[in-house]
């Protein structure tokens, strides 16, 4: 300690509490991260809470119990699930430095991903040909946002992936890639999360 | 197809001689700043030094400035609606019609809150809170740089609308189903939705910055527990942005869906549930109130305590009512529509917690007045501010507690008697904390301290100005006037009113006392220098490095051992009769190491240019030019992703030699 300076009593109201210091740039930015996805969640439960005012008003259109195709969600349900899983794979390639074994994994996450949206999106046009479209009502306003803006975050995080890949491909393995492979990761796991929520509230408790 | 969707030349008030000559003033001043940058060849420094800054210090005095030339923009708004309601009570119509009446009080009411108040706690705290946590700068520097320029993005927008367009005329809450399409077909609403989208997200990237750097940088030894009252301030508010800002976010894009793609979140047909918008509007709104005043009470908390020469009284205490505040403040949301008629029970339970916040308030305020209890009290302009505060403060609590009975504000619910009780609050605790903090750091910020006599003038024409502006409201709010009235029957009113447009003039005095405070210390700037770093006898480990601190504010990180650790290591000093603590006299040089800081970046103009250029296009359904910011903003920040050098780093020598000049400076 000689060569650092030195604030502050020797006894005081935190005790021997000791803190080393700044953390590391790792451990901050995934930190950060964390906090970006907490605030990121409580958007959604603002768009959740709407949506529970709003799920019977269907001002004398379709209601949920016509419009749900429950098989059609548990595939896109596993798709989702399992991406989540092939992303995890990815990360421990990451860890292994095996660039093939990443560039599968991500592979692999994208092609989930993007059947998940595909599905979604067949949904909202199916939806849309019979006129059960945004405009018809305050329940399909709030089902296509709330679904949709899961779907917007689906999307950002496919071309956030292929970002990361090209990084991967021309920075290699740095530092600064990792952290943000981390972040990514967290990212599309969150998006699981906020699913099982959609899945629940909007098509099992909707579909009654 | 029209390439310029909705723009057109009648978008320019050319017709109407108020608005066009406040365009005029306005593009004159903005052009004359313009000019004179460029005739003096300032543009290289500014872009190097300011503009691409990521220092957290320079970020918040560019905060600062932004918020202080806000003041005067909501001010003269102020200035206007209180001319207009001392003129035009019974037979006379005053000088503004209704249309442009309604916009003064929306922008007014905006401006102030999203543009004034934000920025300048932001500012402060971006100032101040890294240099006491005793460390370089904030956890996501570059990120930092982004929220300020989308924050300046969205005031870009706000004040366009006043020379193309409108602004809105629903007023600062925008409600539905008024700001729907149907009964707001204008741009005006629009104008305000994206700047306040495109500055709340840098708003909420700010909030999450400040929770990471508060909780995981820190100088080493600081415990939470030894944390400066002002960082747990600053933690509580960012705590609070992380939850309650995504609230206005998903709020306002319910309201721009409904408003462009026919959505029915809050229209009258369809389903839709207007009052569902006015919830979430206030669960982000209550917070609000207590992001914008919770670092104004930890600047009390530093200004009363170094002012009195003593610790703050109470530290736990001032903890503890922080974070209950920061709890309870989310649960009164519904206290600002009991009239929404949710029934007694509802209103009941709203009722009480809104009252309770007054108990953690009321521990705050015997604290600062025990810290004063017994101390010498150093009347410099900081302290008038705090005491101002500590009595209107006061007053303007008990208001709210009045106003938290459900029985009484359905008599005084939307009454100018609710606008006394607001501008008593953030008017006594807000603004007067950041101008006691404006004060208080601007000697670390430049090196040079304010004029005293000057400060102190604007501080007495702003506390007589307040309480001859807004008591009359009081008065006239029980006699049953409602805001946002451009003109009005009942005569009796008019002198309440005419005495609060002199109140206004006279907090314009102290505006003007303030413009020459700045001046005069900028003329007087050496006899007013700070050499020492450490112009108040401070505390904390901001007045522990030189004024202004050199861009990596601590050649050695500080080694914390307790509360107040600037001042009991000038204590243990004073003991030793050795000088200062950190003083490294030759012996016991410390060991410099180099040390890394990031590199400067442009990329948070860059973004913010595209994010208005978007936003302005969305305001005016210019397709192809929002498709055009859209993808600049992508492609600039992948660019910005490829970087190859993130940080530069400063040799040990260069910390040396910058501290042996200091710690000389202090010895002379």
């Amino acid at each position: 300690m000689s060569s650092t300076a030195v604030f502050g009593a020797e006894a005081d109201v935190a005790g021997d509490v000791s803190y080393d210091g700044p953390a590391p740039k790792r451990i901050v930015v995934a930190y950060g991260f964390w906090i970006f996805l907490l605030s990121d969640i409580v958007m959604f439960s603002a768009l959740f809470a709407t949506y529970a005012v709003l799920a019977h008003a269907s001002a004398g259109g379709p209601d949920g119990a016509q419009l749900f195709d429950q098989r059609r969600v548990a595939i896109e349900t596993g798709c989702l699930l399992l991406s989540s899983y092939t992303c995890g794979l990815m990360w421990m390639a990451v860890g292994a430095r095996n660039t093939g074994a990443t560039y599968l994994g991500a592979a692999v996450t994208f092609l989930l991903g993007a059947a998940f949206l595909a599905l979604e999106a067949s949904e909202f046009a199916g939806m849309v040909m019979i006129g059960a479209t945004p405009e018809r009502s305050a329940f399909l306003s709030a089902f296509f946002t709330l679904v949709g803006c899961h779907g917007v975050h689906v999307t950002f995080g496919l071309l956030w992936l292929a970002v990361m890949m090209a990084q991967i491909a021309t920075k290699g393995f740095r530092p600064m890639v990792e952290r943000r492979l981390l972040c990514f990761s967290l990212f599309w796991h969150a998006l699981d999360i906020i699913w099982v929520g959609l899945f629940t509230v909007v098509y099992l408790m909707g579909a009654r | 197809m029209n390439l310029l969707g909705k723009l057109s030349w009648s978008a320019i008030p050319l017709d109407q001689p108020i608005p066009l000559g406040a365009s005029v003033a306005m593009i004159l001043a903005v052009l004359c700043v313009l000019g004179w940058i460029t005739l003096k060849g300032h543009w290289p420094y500014l872009w190097r030094e300011w503009i691409t800054s990521v220092d957290h210090k320079r970020i918040g005095v560019m905060y600062c400035i932004l918020a202080l030339v806000m003041l005067l923009r909501g001010f003269s708004d102020a200035i206007l609606m209180r001319s207009q309601q001392a003129f035009a009570a019974g037979g006379a119509q005053g000088y503004l019609p209704p249309e442009h009446y309604d916009q003064i009080f929306s922008a007014h009411g905006t401006i102030m809150i999203f543009f004034m108040a934000m920025p300048l706690v932001i500012g402060l705290m971006n100032f101040a809170v890294p240099l006491q946590l005793g460390v370089r700068d904030v956890a996501f520097p570059t990120l930092n740089s982004v929220s300020f320029w989308l924050t300046a993005s969205g005031v870009l927008l706000t004040n366009i609308s006043l020379v193309i367009g409108e602004f809105a005329k629903t007023g600062w809450m925008n409600y539905p189903p008024l700001s729907e399409l149907r009964y707001s077909p204008g741009v005006g609403v629009d104008y305000y939705l994206w700047s306040l989208q495109i500055s709340g997200i840098g708003t909420l990237m700010t909030g999450i910055n400040f929770v990471t750097t508060i909780l995981k940088m820190r100088a080493p030894g600081m415990a939470y527990m030894r944390m400066p009252v002002f960082c747990w301030t600053a933690l509580a508010t960012n705590l609070l942005i992380v939850a309650a800002f995504p609230v206005l976010t998903a709020d306002f894009v319910m309201l721009l869906l409904d408003r462009y793609l026919g959505f029915h979140f809050f229209t009258v047909d369809g389903g839709g549930n207007m009052m569902m918008y006015i919830n979430l509007f206030w669960v982000w709104g209550h917070p609000e109130v207590y992001i914008l005043v919770l670092p104004a009470f930890g600047i009390y908390s530093e200004v009363v305590a170094t002012f009195s020469g003593k610790p703050l009284f109470g530290y736990r205490s001032m903890v503890v009512a922080t974070m209950a505040i920061c709890i309870l403040s989310f649960l009164v949301w519904l206290h600002h529509f009991f009239t929404m008629g949710a029934g007694a029970d509802i209103n009941g339970f709203f009722g009480i917690t809104s009252m309770i916040i007054a108990v953690p308030t009321g521990v705050k305020i015997f604290n600062w007045l025990f810290t004063m209890y017994g101390g010498r009290v150093r009347f410099h302009v900081p302290i008038l501010w705090s005491i101002g505060f500590m009595i209107t403060f006061a007053l303007g609590g008990m208001t709210g507690v009045l106003l938290a009975m459900p029985p009484a504000d359905f008599v005084l619910h939307n009454s100018v008697f609710l606008i006394a009780h607001f501008h008593n609050t953030i008017i006594g605790a807000v603004v007067f904390g950041a101008i006691a903090g404006y004060n208080y750091w601007f000697p670390k910020a430049f090196g040079f301290r304010l004029e005293e006599r000057w400060g102190a003038a604007a501080f007495w024409c702003w506390l007589i100005g307040f309480y001859v502006a807004f008591m009359p409201l009081y008065a006239v709010g029980m006699m049953g006037m409602t805001r946002r009235m451009q003109h009005y029957d009942d005569l009796a009113w008019r002198p309440w009113l005419v005495v609060a447009a002199i109140g206004a003039l006279v907090i314009m005095a102290g505006i003007a006392c303030q413009i020459v405070q700045l001046v005069v210390s900028i003329r007087n700037r050496e006899a007013l220098r700070d050499v020492t770093g450490d112009p108040w006898n401070g505390r904390t480990l901001e007045w522990s490095t030189s004024s202004p601190p050199p861009p990596w504010n601590f050649a050695v990180l500080p080694h914390v051992t307790g509360i107040d650790a600037f001042w009991t290591a000038k204590q243990q000093a004073h003991t030793q009769a050795a000088g200062r603590p950190q003083t490294a006299t030759p012996a016991q040089a410390p060991d410099y190491a180099p040390i890394e800081v990031p590199k400067n970046s442009p990329i948070g103009f860059i973004t913010a240019f595209f994010t208005s250029v978007t936003g302005f296009a969305l305001i005016w359904h210019i397709w192809w030019m929002v498709i055009l910011g859209v993808v600049g903003a992508a492609a600039a920040m992948l660019v910005f992703a490829w970087r190859e050098q993130e940080e530069i780093e400063i040799p040990a020598e260069e910390l040396a030699r910058v501290d042996r000049e200091f710690q000389t400076e202090l010895a002379a």
